[in-house]
């Protein structure tokens, strides 16, 4: 069996059993991302020596008898994640030439678990956008058919697992950034619940949303991952204290008796009917497994996107404040006076998305609108927020479609951005609501890849990845690799 | 939108753009505040506003000590112009 071919467990276990080593596997993938690079431009950054240094250092610990489970394992850091001596650009020409000083929590605690960091994935700009067509270093393409996108704003983490060039990639979700491009490319991903896992060193778009999380092919692989990302961080002021459970102990339980809730309102019209057949497919073989079935409804989910959209922008042309051409990043030729440094170092590091962020967040905060804007826009998230937790006093899992349609064609939905906006429909409540949720692909619309979105309360991460896993022992869908990347 | 408003935010922003792409921003803008503007529909009179996800969390405080090491020269290799040790920025006072 080709290394490129098995999952994330089985790699483990082929590397203790030293059937293979971690240099040979990390030389196998380096060769696969070289080839793809050009048809996909998953990466940003290639690490070839630093990767082989790495797997050279598992190899030693394997050896010496001193590995854990992830020693020697190969993985992409979304470019949103600062690591240290390495370029982090966040998909923007802002930070072209970011060399960061330190290393992400996340990055660290991974690399303290042996892990071997390929390179840097591809993402949207400041990670806003959900096609990955918003990106300095130009789209990310699907590998089920490169006219389309790979979803965003993780499209590179995404696509990168997605043709079998990594067996995992870091990510990020703000609205929907991990789980619609695991959807659009057919993958597992999962988005933790806020304060889960560290925002330490990774780049602020949200703060009151964001939430760092992983790609991978299968729920077992994603609760390795995320059980070695998660905890308290002391740097991360809103990183919740609470001690992570080992989520693989939990893979193998019975999912008989489960309450699952069907979401209404993400049945209605919007959804392309493929791929709600798809996604009643795979309830039914939940109940099959003994999964019991009951809708649920949550009246306050139309108003997501537009919260969303205020919430988010409003953080984000705060957050973005601290690009101004001084410290770090893009200054601009020769500024006139100093108020000319800020303006077009800002007007020309950013793109044209970001900046309209930036001009909507500014706009609702200003003086005169920020209650009929900000904080209504928080009293709505609460509305929904409170949805949540009533659907949640009567079933222990909320299921649905992740996304209303498969993967679209570049330029498709550029001209408008409120198309755009829509994308993350089914995606947002959970970030609202703060609501671990993931994509896990329940087979294929036409020759596309279809996601089911599991959403769970807070802290459920061990039920979510249980009951997608045992969805995975039933099902192949998680195997199929797109053709051409087999 | 108007072009003053659209240049108003800008300048709030500090955002320099160019005239040729204002037109954009205004009919983008007016669409984003219009579909944001449906959160009138919803009753919010007796809701207090939401601003954590995880309910009863509060900011954590940290004791007010010295836990970071002084990196300046490291943290300086990313800025675009340093001179001593200073940020350079164009001349403010003259």
């Amino acid at each position: 069996m080709e290394l490129h071919t098995r999952t994330l467990t089985e790699l483990a276990r082929g590397l203790a059993a030293r059937e293979f080593s971690a240099v040979e596997l990390a030389r196998a993938l380096l060769e696969r991302i070289e080839r793809a690079q050009r048809p996909l431009n998953a990466l940003i950054s290639v690490t070839a020596d630093g990767a082989l240094a790495q797997a050279a250092a598992a190899d030693r610990e394997i050896a010496a008898g001193h590995a854990g489970p992830l020693t020697g394992i190969p993985l992409v850091h979304k470019d949103i994640f600062c690591t240290e001596g390495v370029r982090t650009t966040c998909g923007s020409r802002m930070l072209e030439n970011f060399i960061a000083p330190y290393d992400a929590t996340v990055v660290a605690k991974l690399k303290r678990a042996g892990m071997v960091m390929l390179g840097k994935a591809n993402m949207d700009e400041f990670a806003m956008g959900s096609s990955n067509e918003t990106s300095f270093f130009g789209p990310v393409r699907n590998p089920w058919n490169t006219r389309l996108v790979p979803g965003g704003s993780s499209g590179g983490s995404a696509a990168a697992v997605a043709a079998r060039l990594t067996p995992a990639a870091t990510a990020t979700d703000t609205g929907g950034s991990i789980r619609q491009p695991a959807a659009l490319c057919g993958v597992t991903g999962i988005k933790p619940t806020y304060g889960r896992v560290s925002r330490y060193g990774m780049i602020a778009f949200a703060s009151s949303l964001d939430q760092g999380g992983i790609l991978t092919t299968s729920a077992e692989d994603a609760a390795l991952v995320l059980g070695t990302m998660a905890g308290f961080d002391p740097r991360d002021s809103t990183s919740v204290e609470r001690p992570v459970p080992d989520y693989r102990a939990e893979l193998g339980a019975s999912i008989a008796g489960l309450r699952i809730g069907l979401l209404k309102e993400f049945f209605e019209e919007g959804l392309e009917p493929e791929s709600g057949q798809r996604v009643r497919d795979a309830l039914t073989a939940f109940e099959r497994l003994g999964a019991k079935l009951k809708e649920v409804s949550l009246p306050s989910i139309a108003l997501s996107v537009p919260a969303y959209y205020v919430v988010a922008p409003a953080e984000c042309s705060s957050n973005l404040a601290r690009y101004d051409g001084v410290r770090f990043g893009y200054r601009c030729q020769d500024p006139r006076d100093l108020a000319d440094l800020y303006r077009r170092t800002r007007g020309e590091g950013f793109g044209a998305e970001v900046k309209r962020r930036i001009m909507t967040g500014t706009y609702v905060l200003s003086a005169g609108y920020y209650d009929a804007y900000y904080l209504k826009a928080q009293k709505v998230r609460q509305l929904i927020a409170s949805d949540f937790e009533r659907a949640f006093g009567e079933v222990d899992v909320i299921m649905g479609p992740t996304t209303p349609t498969p993967a679209f064609e570049l330029g498709a939905k550029t001209a408008d951005p409120i198309t755009m906006y829509l994308n993350d429909i089914y995606t947002i409540g959970a970030n609202l609501a703060g609501l671990p949720a993931m994509s896990i692909p329940c087979g294929f619309a036409g020759e596309l890849p279809v996601g089911l979105q599991l959403i769970g309360p807070h802290f459920a991460e061990a039920r979510l990845l249980n009951a997608a896993h045992a969805y995975q022992r039933e099902t192949d869908w998680h195997r199929r690799i797109p053709p051409g990347y087999a | 939108m108007n072009r003053t408003e659209i240049e108003t935010i800008a300048h709030l922003a500090r955002l320099a753009l160019d005239e040729a792409e204002i037109p954009a921003y205004q009919e983008n803008l007016s669409r984003i505040l219009a579909f944001v503007g449906e959160l009138e529909r919803a009753e919010t009179a007796a809701v207090a506003p939401m601003a954590h996800p995880l309910a009863g969390l509060t900011q954590r405080l940290r004791a007010d000590a010295v836990t970071e090491r002084d990196n300046r020269e490291r943290y300086q290799e990313n800025a675009p112009q340093v001179q001593a040790g200073l940020y350079l920025v164009p001349k403010v006072i003259e």
